[in-house]
């Protein structure tokens, strides 16, 4: 296995920190945990991916395994970045395996859905935790994963990239 | 129709009853299509349909929703759509802005011209395989394909265009696919090497192409048309269709498309691959009106006067008058060695 974190390279997470040859880099259970503690997320819902991380700290899905490494463009979705404080799920892990979520989930009226959709700040009321959270709202007839937010001192902070907002209007 | 539109020489009808753009000589971009009105039976509904702008057309992405979720969003928000016959989960959108919508932004909704999402179709692949696609990028296919495996097995989809890539990785993420691997490399020497060498079980390969069939979609599609071009983009064609019948197993399924109406690029493209890999052409069974490839071609103009092995009438050319759609050219092989 790889000694060293390679920009250009995907490399397999290790299953635990016994496993671990590359320092800092996050094991398969420390993400598994990081899902099920923060968010009530199974563990089972990753039964059938592998992680790989590539450039530090950017943790990718993939369905099923490859030989490790793998020296690709791409490998499944991009879906969390470790190597910080607090890690953070991206808007694709959060849409694409965030309805199993149980806590840590902020669900929102149209209005304000809207207004985090577009990247706008703003205040709500929220007595869990403070740090990232899922973003929910309804969508035909049931709750539907839109993003992430960070909840900081009263405020809903939209962490939807530049790209993926939308100004969906009235 | 019964049989190919086998009759190569210049109809007599059609190129008086056309309009004219600019009097004599070139008229513009729509004068390349002359060359194909040999090709086709009503050459006055195909150029018609050749200026008329194309329907606007969504996907149902599976991966993330089902198609009864996905229409009851968009009829939540008014958004009025009819289903295509041949596909419950293709949406022609009554007004062309497919992006500004609830279930679009949740990545349940892509835009997708109804005519490119029949190959994918045609490939059918299964949960579990391995899939190669050649020319991946934007990856409305790829990520068509990725929704029909069910987002499982590998699917390798590779570019040589990194900002192309780009594009590909941003709307493989936005649909929630997880069994993608994305290479950056010239199709025609694809490498085994990151994947400890296994091959696929299905290969697609929808060429870059002249893209005449675009013309309703891209009205500038044909500013850039040269024969020079043509004859250039063959050959890449076929080193790519060679390599993706290389590296499917024997009994695997490599199916062949374009949105170009020129046999350079489409039947001679088979021919040359017929002659060269151990495969043959299979019947398909398309949802949509289309007439056979052709067995020969000529252009008198530019010297061309070829014949085809008779099964290319096996693949089929779906022309922009036939369903409403963009132009298309579609074949299936099964390697057999």
């Amino acid at each position: 296995m790889a000694e060293t974190n390679d920009s250009h390279r995907f490399d397999r997470l290790p299953a635990t920190a016994a496993d671990r040859t590359v320092a800092e880099r996050p094991t398969r259970a420390e993400v598994l945990a990081f899902f099920a503690d923060r968010f009530g997320i199974p563990s089972a819902v990753f039964a059938d991916h592998s992680f790989w991380e590539r450039g530090a700290g950017k943790i990718w899905a993939l369905a099923g395994e490859e030989p490790d490494p793998v020296e690709v463009e791409g490998l499944g979705m991009t879906v969390l970045r470790t190597r910080r404080e607090h890690w953070k799920p991206t808007l694709e892990a959060a849409q694409r395996f965030g309805d199993a979520a149980t806590a840590n989930v902020l669900h929102l009226g149209r209005p304000e859905a809207r207004a985090f959709l577009a990247g706008h700040d703003q205040e709500l009321a929220w007595d869990g935790d403070w740090g990232y959270l899922l973003v929910r709202h309804d969508l035909a007839g049931a709750p539907a994963t839109l993003g992430v937010g960070l909840y900081l001192h009263g405020e809903l902070r939209s962490q939807v990239p530049k790209g993926r907002q939308r100004d969906l209007g009235e | 129709m019964a049989a190919g539109p086998h009759g190569l020489k210049r109809p007599v009808t059609g190129r008086e009853s056309k309009p004219t753009n600019a009097g004599a000589g070139y008229r513009g971009p729509m004068d390349v299509l002359d060359r194909y009105e040999p090709l086709v039976d009503d050459v006055g509904a195909f150029r018609a349909a050749c200026e008329r702008p194309l329907p606007s057309v969504v996907r149902v992405n599976t991966i993330k929703t089902t198609v009864e979720r996905a229409r009851a969003a968009l009829a939540a928000e008014d958004v009025e759509f009819e289903a295509a016959a041949w596909h419950p989960g293709l949406l022609r959108l009554a007004e062309a802005q497919p992006g500004t919508n609830w279930p679009y932004v949740h990545g349940w909704l892509h835009g997708q011209e109804e005519v490119s999402a029949v190959p994918a179709t045609v490939l059918d692949p299964a949960p579990g395989e391995r899939v190669w696609d050649a020319c991946a990028a934007p990856g409305s296919k790829t990520t068509q394909l990725a929704a029909l495996m069910e987002d499982t097995g590998r699917l390798v989809a590779t570019d040589s265009n990194l900002g192309r890539i780009s594009a590909l990785r941003s709307n493989a993420e936005r649909l929630g696919v997880t069994n993608v691997a994305v290479t950056h490399e010239d199709a025609r020497n694809h490498s085994l090497k990151p994947f400890a060498g296994a091959g696929y079980d299905r290969a697609l390969v929808d060429v870059p192409c002249s893209c005449e069939g675009t013309i309703r979609k891209n009205p500038d599609a044909l500013e850039e048309w040269t024969y020079e071009h043509v004859r250039g983009i063959a050959g890449v064609q076929k080193g790519i269709l060679r390599r993706a019948l290389q590296v499917t197993r024997e009994g695997g399924t490599v199916v062949y498309s374009t949105c170009t109406f020129a046999p350079e690029e489409n039947e001679a493209v088979l021919d040359h691959a017929l002659a060269e890999e151990p495969c043959e052409l299979l019947d398909v069974d398309l949802p949509l009106e289309s007439v056979p490839g052709v067995t020969a071609w000529t252009d008198e103009a530019r010297g061309v006067d070829r014949t085809f092995d008779s099964s290319v009438q096996k693949a089929r050319r779906i022309y922009p008058q036939h369903n409403d759609t963009g132009g298309f050219f579609l074949a299936k092989f099964e390697v057999i060695g």
